[in-house]
């Protein structure tokens, strides 16, 4: 079964970008454009990881992700980060909420496959044991 | 039976008893538990005032003067109602410099002055010896009176039995031995002794029960009560005679306002009042209660003088018993022998009080301002070497002690008969009345100098030697009659009972008037034409403006001084381990860990004097301390200097507290400022982050399409096209972000270039109107516009006004529902502004974001799933523009029913401007 990705980002160039990179590489995708609809697309669609916009309206990547976090449905799912800011107090407050991966805006698009690849397979090494 | 031995085993028992009290008072005291900390003991203190001249003396003075004895003890009751503030005074300056006696008092007071403060107990101890000498006789009458119990029999008289068989002579020596116990018991010198002050307080409440038992004894017991004392009294008009007061017997007014003088300053000036009420004061805010304590005291010890005289005035008529003796003779006669004891006990207590308490200060003064200073002078070479000095200063005061008290005997046996003890107490109070114009000047009167206190106290005393001393002399035998007679040599106007013709007055009042004139003129006269030395004038500072001073004073010295040569110094005196506890305690004080970590500075010398000063007197301290401190000597500047400081101490605290609340309001001020600059600071960073996304944003959509479309050269021509697309707007919005922050920095920084003109703003909205016609149709939303037919003209940069009207016009096509959307703009011209409004039917903004939609990167929209096209910089950057111009830039508006912005500016032309 093909592995799901919801893209979380409210610039529609962004979001529209991730979703061919990820179509391409082969993943189901779903997008979202604000963290209240992330939330809702994240119960029904029940991905394997978010690409996660940090800055989102309605409801910040931060606070979606620790609801998420909270929520025993999602044991397995992987966040992906992006920011654009990056900076320390960022990271830091990421990993309270339990990000498990950032990108920092740009990114290169081979550099963000190979993370979302890396983290799948943490998923399913994790999930094998 | 009243024996020799049972009066006398009941002396020792008694004072035996008083060890008792003032031993365990020490102890007490060395365990910090003060037993004499309390108003009550305190006032009890006072009551030493009240000696066996008091006891015996007043009822013998009542019986002669009648109401005549009254002054003596209304005097003091007036004074303790000056007491508040006299006194409080001397206490705070003596216990800031440690000052343990009067001559130490005066002596500092006029710049240390070692001659002043001999003089002072030259005086106190010449003035004192006779009242001295007065309690012994008492003590010595009272008991061979009561030794012939029950027969009533004068006492012959006096060294008629040589020496040895006198018993005044054994009572002083044993009241010596007393003292040195009381006085000197301590091995470290200190100069509070609360084992004798309760002692003095019990021996207070001893005699006023004593005076009072024998005064209910004899107006209730031995008459039916006042009234029948007194009626019998008044039957013969010899007595009643007594009753009458300024009358004849009773002395004139003027006697009486002198005697009420006198008394007045005897109980401030007397050394053993000076002791008990400055220098073994524990606690200044003992004074409050004790103001009227004291004279309640003074009160109950009166009450029955006048019907014990009058009783035995009734009860004696012949004149065979002598006046001093009723309280004794009376119950006496009543074979009371119970009661005659403890009267005799009682009037023991009087006198011994006296005789210590009096005898300790003398003694203090003695070696503090007598043998102290020329000792340290002459001979501190040799005296220097002794390690242990603290044991010299105690034996020169047992020393002290005994020869005051040898001095006071003889003076007993010379002069003992010629008065009558009335007289002798007053030749005293004469005496110490005399200290009076430089210790009251000395407090009140800063330009009192070390010269004038010198002038008038010597010449005080003289007169007072003069009229009072030698005519006393005279009358006992050892000066020639004639002198008082006839004046020296013949000289009428040198008569000392009529000194210049001053006649029909009584001894003490014309002594007392030539006295205090000669004292009082000699010191105000030579201090306004002597000068003040530096020392001086500090010292004058300090003590007048004492109670305005707060916290130690420092900086009235320049020198050098090892701390360890000053710590041995106060060993020498104070015994080492004393001397160590004091330093320590000190540096605890200064936050020091150890005493030789000290550095010696103003303030440690200072504190080592006043330490010092208690011991051995403030003159002895100076000198010592300035033995091992180099000091240097201070410029008349600098003497300037330090005066102005001093005196302006006052004026410059108010001053001090007008500038706190300054500096207060300054802090409040800068805090606040340094607020709104952290927020600032953060606006800033905020502004730089905020920047930063924003430009990241629309770079990651086109570094992500770059890096597909050169990724994956097969997409499809249609795809392909989109993406590039998308590259083409994200470029765009990128460079436009890119042109507005530089446009705000270059507003905000002052750098953008105007070139101000006048224009029509009609003009301008017709030309944005036109610019933006093909937005306007690509959404379809209408524009309609009112201008008015007159030119509007402003002062403006035709280009950065199109702007503002331009980003107005393209914001209201935002929020405006496609096909739906109307925008209205109005110009119109009031008074000096030309105001134009922009209206649309948008989705209106609410009420909380009007402001802050005016800054930087603030879009409302951001509820919305899309946010709105713009760079959030648009209205930040209208604003500044139209601020520039000197106009205003607002929103109007209600949620979901449109929004007007609107922007006035000053109609101008450049002509007129």
């Amino acid at each position: 079964m093909r592995a799901r990705i919801l893209i979380a980002d409210d610039e529609p160039a962004i979001a529209l970008s991730l979703e061919f990179l990820l179509a391409k590489d082969g993943y189901e995708t779903r997008i979202a454009g604000d963290g209240e609809e992330a939330l809702r697309s994240a119960k029904s669609f029940q991905p394997d990881l978010i690409v996660l916009d940090l800055m989102l309206p309605r409801k910040s990547g931060l606070d979606v992700c620790r609801i998420l976090r909270a929520d025993p449905q999602q044991q397995r799912l992987k966040v992906l980060m992006l920011t654009a800011r990056g900076g320390m107090t960022d990271l830091a407050r990421g990993e309270a909420a339990g990000v498990d991966a950032y990108q920092v805006k740009p990114f290169s698009t081979q550099e963000l496959l190979a993370q979302v690849r890396r983290l799948l397979a943490l998923k399913d090494t994790a999930h094998a044991s | 039976m009243l024996t020799g031995w049972v009066i006398v085993c009941a002396s020792f028992a008694y004072i035996g008893f008083l060890f008792a009290i003032a031993y365990y008072a020490d102890k007490r005291a060395d365990q910090g538990r003060s037993l004499i900390s309390t108003p009550y003991i305190y006032a009890l203190s006072l009551g030493v005032y009240a000696t066996a001249w008091t006891f015996y003396g007043s009822v013998g003075r009542a019986a002669s003067d009648g109401v005549g004895f009254l002054p003596i003890y209304i005097g003091p009751t007036l004074m303790m109602i000056l007491w508040w503030f006299v006194v409080r005074k001397i206490i705070r300056i003596s216990k800031i410099n440690r000052l343990t006696s009067l001559a130490d008092f005066v002596a500092s007071r006029y710049g240390k002055s070692a001659l002043l403060g001999g003089l002072v107990t030259v005086i106190a101890v010449v003035g004192i010896l006779p009242y001295i000498s007065l309690q012994l006789k008492a003590i010595s009458t009272s008991f061979l009176i009561l030794l012939q119990y029950p027969e009533i029999v004068m006492p012959q008289k006096i060294g008629t039995g040589g020496i040895l068989n006198d018993t005044a002579f054994y009572i002083a020596i044993f009241l010596a031995f007393f003292t040195i116990a009381f006085g000197t018991r301590q091995l470290d010198v200190a100069e509070r002794h609360e084992g004798m002050v309760a002692a003095i307080a019990f021996e207070s409440l001893v005699k006023l029960i004593a005076f009072l038992a024998v005064g209910v004894y004899v107006t209730f017991a031995m008459y039916d009560g006042p009234a029948d004392i007194f009626g019998r009294a008044m039957a013969q008009p010899k007595l009643a005679a007594l009753a009458t007061p300024f009358g004849g017997a009773a002395g004139n007014y003027m006697s009486w306002i002198w005697l009420m003088i006198l008394s007045m300053l005897a109980i401030l000036f007397l050394p053993r009042q000076f002791q008990v009420a400055v220098v073994e004061n524990v606690d200044e805010k003992h004074l409050n209660k004790a103001v009227w304590l004291f004279p309640l005291y003074m009160l109950a010890m009166n009450l029955f003088v006048l019907p014990i005289a009058f009783g035995g005035l009734l009860h004696f008529p012949d004149g065979n018993v002598n006046a001093d003796t009723f309280v004794l003779t009376l119950p006496m006669s009543q074979q009371q022998e119970w009661l005659a004891l403890l009267v005799f006990i009682g009037g023991l207590s009087a006198a011994t009080g006296m005789v210590i308490v009096e005898t300790i200060a003398l003694s203090t003064m003695v070696c503090n301002d007598l043998v102290m200073p020329p000792l340290l002078r002459f001979t501190r070479a040799r005296f220097m070497q002794h390690e242990q000095l603290s044991n010299l200063l105690l034996d020169i005061r047992r020393a002290a002690i005994v020869s005051i008290l040898m001095l006071g005997y003889f003076y007993y046996l010379l002069a003992g008969e010629a008065y009558a003890l009335v007289s002798i107490g007053l030749i005293s109070f004469a005496a110490v009345a005399q200290f009076a114009p430089a210790v009251i000047g000395g407090l009140y009167w800063r330009n009192g100098t070390r010269a004038g206190a010198l002038a008038g106290l010597s010449l005080g005393f003289l007169v007072w030697a003069y009229t009072l001393m030698i005519p006393a002399f005279a009358q006992s035998g050892w000066a020639s009659l004639s002198l008082i007679e006839q004046g020296p040599f013949g000289i009428e106007l040198l008569k000392p009972l009529q000194l210049f013709g001053l006649k029909g007055l009584d001894q003490t009042t014309h002594a007392m008037i030539w006295s205090m004139l000669a004292n009082i003129g000699a010191y105000v006269l030579v201090s306004l034409l002597s000068r003040q030395s530096a020392a001086e004038r500090i010292q004058a500072t300090l003590f007048v403006d004492v109670l305005s001073q707060t916290g130690e004073r420092t900086g009235f010295w320049r020198g050098t001084a090892s701390a360890s040569s000053l710590q041995t110094l106060l060993g020498r005196f104070l015994g080492p381990a004393r001397a160590a506890d004091l330093f320590d305690s000190y540096a605890r004080s200064r936050g020091v860990r150890a005493a030789d970590e000290l550095d010696a500075d103003a303030r440690l010398v200072r504190f080592t004097e006043i330490q010092l000063a208690g011991a051995i007197g403030a003159s002895s301290a100076r000198a010592m301390v300035s033995s091992v401190v180099e000091e240097e000597p201070m410029g008349v500047d600098e003497v300037m200097a330090i005066i102005d400081e001093a005196s302006q101490a006052i004026a410059y605290s108010q001053e001090l507290e007008e500038k706190q609340s300054e500096l207060e309001a300054a802090t409040r001020e800068l805090r606040s400022a340094n607020e709104r600059l952290t927020e600032l600071d953060h606006l800033k960073d905020d502004f730089i982050s905020t920047v930063t996304h924003e430009l990241r944003t629309p770079l990651t959509s086109i570094r992500a399409f770059s890096e597909i479309l050169h990724d994956n050269p097969e997409l499809a021509v249609e795809e392909r096209s989109r993406f590039l697309g998308i590259l083409v707007k994200e470029s765009e919005r990128l460079t436009r972000l890119i042109n507005q922050v530089l446009d705000l920095a270059k507003l905000e920084s002052g750098a953008a270039e105007w070139q101000n003109v006048t224009l029509d703003v009609r003009e301008i909205v017709d030309e944005a109107a036109n610019t933006t016609s093909q937005l306007f149709k690509m959404k379809n939303v209408t524009l309609d516009i009112n201008l008015p037919l007159t030119p509007a003209p402003v002062v403006a940069d035709r280009d950065r006004l199109m702007q503002v009207m331009l980003n107005l016009l393209s914001n209201s096509i935002k929020f405006c529902d496609a096909g739906l959307g109307q925008v209205k703009v109005t110009v119109s011209q009031r008074d000096e502004t030309v105001q134009v409004d922009v209206r649309d039917n948008g989705i209106g903004i609410a009420r909380e974001d009007q402001e802050t939609i005016f800054e930087k990167f603030r879009q409302v929209g951001d509820t919305l799933t899309e946010k709105p096209p713009g760079t959030g910089l648009g209205l930040a950057i209208c604003r500044q523009i139209i601020v520039h111009f000197g106009g205003r830039l607002w929103v109007e508006s209600e949620q979901a029913h449109g929004a007007t912005f609107s922007f006035s500016l000053p109609v101008k032309t450049v002509a007129a401007a």
